[in-house]
């Protein structure tokens, strides 16, 4: 699945989409950006609340292919421009980090 | 690349702003696929690069950044005068962190950056002086 493709599943608030053919292989969830880097693989969708400067540069750093934020706690503006410069996807929903776990395990 | 050539890197981490923290990390990926290496060896330089600008950002006020390519091997060699580790062992467990409330807010200060550094990389050496600062050189091989 493409990062297109899971944007029509999940039908998210779509913050930055310089990349959306990249491939989507499982899911990490977490907000501590160490635990992030240690634990995801290559195009992992990476689920957070965290929405700092400091995002976009983990997300392009782990390849993740997207990051998802739950709870609709949208990044400024500047972060989102560093992620459309970086080559970072963000998507924004409303639900919980849990909820959007819930939804990536039936389509991914 | 000729046998003895050497492609190095050197960049100054700034201690002072931390949102252009990672700038030094994103420049040598950016370079590293251009020179054509693999993902993967690409995604463990940089991250362990990455861990190590923030930790001189976060508890050394900044440093330098060094990366040398060669051959064999990719080579980071970061340089602080910071107030040094004053047990690296303690420093090296999963969860030590010193990092203040403020930098924890952020999202860092979990105690996994040097444990990281460790497992993406194929050897590293700490060498640190309190009051003096701290050498860290990180050696993958592709
Ligand atoms: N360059 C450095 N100069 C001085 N102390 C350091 C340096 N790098 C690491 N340390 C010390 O080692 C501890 C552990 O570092 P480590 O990177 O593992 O965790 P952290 O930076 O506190 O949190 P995280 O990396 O998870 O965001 C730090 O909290 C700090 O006390
Ligand atoms: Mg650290």
């Amino acid at each position: 699945m493409t990062v297109n493709q899971l944007i029509t599943h999940l039908n998210p608030q779509v913050l930055s989409l310089p990349e959306g053919d990249k491939t989507v292989r499982g899911c990490y969830t977490g907000d501590l950006l160490s635990w992030v880097m240690g634990k995801t693989r290559a195009c992992n969708v990476w689920v957070t609340i965290m929405s700092n400067i400091n995002v976009p540069a983990v997300a392009s750093l782990a390849d993740v292919s997207c990051v998802i934020i739950g709870e609709n706690a949208r990044p400024e503006d500047d972060v989102i421009a560093m992620a459309e410069a970086r080559g970072v996807n963000i998507l924004l929903m409303p639900d919980s980090a849990y909820d959007i776990c819930i939804k990536l395990s039936k389509i991914l | 690349m000729s046998d003895n050539k050497k492609l190095s890197y050197c960049f100054d981490v700034d201690g002072a702003n931390f949102t252009s923290a990672g700038e030094a990390s994103v420049k040598v990926k950016k370079r590293l696929r251009e020179a054509g290496f693999d993902p993967e060896t690409i995604r463990r330089v940089s991250i362990a690069m990455y861990e190590g600008e923030i930790n001189m950002v976060i508890h050394a006020g900044g440093g330098k950044a060094e990366v040398v390519i060669e051959e064999d091997r990719i080579v980071i060699i970061l340089t602080d005068e910071g107030p040094g580790i004053a047990d690296i062992d303690q420093a090296m467990q999963e969860g030590f962190s010193t990092a203040p409330d403020n930098i924890r807010s952020l999202g860092f200060g979990a105690g996994m950056g040097l444990p990281n550094m460790k497992r993406y990389t194929d050897e590293m050496v700490i060498d640190s002086r309190l009051g003096k600062g701290t050498k860290i050189t990180m050696t993958v091989y592709v």
